[in-house]
């Protein structure tokens, strides 16, 4: 990509610095991947030492953050980052909030992976896995993005998120229904209710860090702005 | 060039300076080519670029300081307020008042403080009595910061001042002949971060009453004290911008280059 690594400061330090701070954040999202992918397969197995490793390894994901928020730190203060080294940093400050906050939904899965489901339950934990494919994909898709600057790629999974908002709505509706069906099993599917909650506020995750891709590419803000100007955005040539 | 302005006519009560095509030779080297800019009042504009860029060059085109340059020959057209400044009408001592400049290294007169800042206003013809001249002198020093600091000593010579309040002199020197634009050519470069901060809060003041143009080398600099930004390399201007979009998002792999501290 043209955007990533064309022309080497004159500072080789400052170089090393940023991508010290670029390789960080990629294995933050590596680790918060493994996590949620490992939260999926908890509630998929109800596999509880599993859920139990994810739940203990969100220090992990925390620990990370902090480390590149002072690298990010540390780079303002010594080198005073312009243009496009400004926006990558601010680009990562954001992103690796985002990914932190995708920890957390994660540890919320991972615990109800520790709750017994019955043997009629268990088609709500396959419809749960199903939406955690969808999500699962997307993360990846947009940490690919990240890694390559890739500007078109993030704007692809901007749109994937629709899907995953239609099948969770698809999801709630038919939770509603068994609800109602049988009050006594109220209490395990609010469980599940509130997972598929945490996949589909991953997906709106995704999508800002898609966005923060987009601006560390292009230098514009699309937050808030409709499809087809982000579209417009992505597609102009610098 | 690329990215050269176009002047849309509504802007024109707004430009206090226009230059059309200039360039400028140093004998047969061509240090300028073709640099098409306005200078809108009451903004700060300021120029970056390497070394050799003709940054400097260009800023004393404005003001025919290059004219003192037996080598040196200007092309193309500057306008202030609409009169060719190249005019052979014009009065350069007079064009010097109405453009004023300040300096990297300080250089008050070997004279009183007073002295110094009333000099001007004297040879100008501006002032015709003693109580008028002291209001000008007060005022300026006073504009430029530099009264408090100053006013018990007055009669002591103004290279007796630390750096920053010697370029803080000059600029109450060429703001005394009540000027329209002040020129100022790496106006920090010989001073400490606490008096570049002075002098940078000042012209900040200053561009109520006046035009600025300046030169710095250093860019955090011109991001902090400018509205526009020109960046020049190679004798060309490559862009001008807000200065708030040229840090964050220029338009020129150049200038994205240079801000950034890349090989060019």
């Amino acid at each position: 990509m043209e955007h990533v690594n064309s022309g080497r400061h004159i500072s080789s330090q400052f170089d090393e610095e940023l991508k010290e701070v670029r390789n960080a954040v990629l294995s933050m999202g590596g680790v918060v991947e493994k996590q949620l992918t490992d939260a999926i397969q908890a509630i998929k197995a109800s596999d509880h030492e599993l859920a139990d490793r994810v739940l203990s390894n969100d220090t992990r994901v925390n620990a990370l953050e902090m480390d590149i928020d002072n690298a990010c730190t540390q780079l303002i203060a010594k080198r005073q980052p312009t243009a496009r080294d400004l926006r990558q940093i601010i680009a990562t400050f954001k992103t690796i909030a985002d990914l932190e906050r995708i920890g957390d939904e994660v540890k919320r899965i991972a615990a109800v992976a520790k709750e017994s489901f019955s043997s009629e339950q268990q088609h709500l934990l396959a419809a749960l896995e199903n939406l955690g494919q969808l999500v699962l994909n997307m993360l990846r898709t947009v940490l690919n993005a990240f890694a390559r600057m890739d500007a078109e790629e993030a704007l692809e999974v901007h749109r994937t998120d629709q899907g995953i908002d239609r099948q969770y709505e698809g999801m709630l509706r038919q939770l509603m229904t068994y609800m109602m069906e049988d009050p006594r099993s109220i209490p395990k599917i609010m469980d599940v209710v509130f997972s598929a909650r945490s996949l589909e506020r991953i997906g709106d995750r995704c999508q800002n860090i898609a966005e923060y891709v987009i601006y560390n590419v292009h230098g514009k803000d699309v937050r808030h702005t409709s499809d087809e100007d982000m579209e417009q955005t992505v597609r102009k040539t610098r | 060039m690329q990215n050269s302005q176009s002047a849309p006519d509504i802007a024109s009560q707004q430009t206090a300076i226009r230059a059309r095509n200039v360039e400028v030779f140093y004998g047969d080297t061509q240090a300028i080519k073709g640099i098409d800019l306005d200078v809108r009042n009451n903004e700060v504009l300021s120029f970056i670029g390497p070394s050799g860029c003709g940054k400097s060059t260009f800023l004393r085109c404005l003001n025919r300081m290059n004219d003192t340059i037996d080598s040196c020959r200007v092309t193309g057209s500057i306008e202030l307020d609409g009169q060719d400044i190249y005019h052979s009408s014009v009065d350069e001592v007079l064009l010097r008042a109405k453009v004023g400049m300040v300096f990297q290294k300080p250089n008050p007169f070997p004279k009183s403080i007073y002295d110094n800042i009333a000099y001007g206003p004297k040879l100008h013809g501006l002032v015709e009595r003693k109580p008028e001249l002291d209001e000008i002198v007060e005022s300026s020093l006073r504009r430029a910061g530099l009264w408090e600091e100053v006013k018990d000593r007055l009669t002591e010579p103004g290279t007796g001042l630390s750096g920053g309040q010697q370029q803080r002199l000059c600029i109450a020197r060429t703001i005394a002949v009540s000027p329209e634009v002040i020129l100022m050519d790496e106006p920090c470069s010989a001073l400490d971060p606490i008096a570049t901060g002075i002098i940078e809060e000042l012209i900040h003041d200053l561009k109520e009453k006046f035009t600025i143009v300046i030169v710095t080398h250093n860019m955090q600099q011109a991001a902090r004290v400018s509205d526009r930004t020109a960046f020049f390399h190679l004798g060309e201007v490559v862009e001008v911008s807000e200065t708030d979009d040229l840090f964050t998002n220029p338009k020129h792999k150049r200038t994205e280059d240079y801000i950034t501290g890349r090989y060019g």
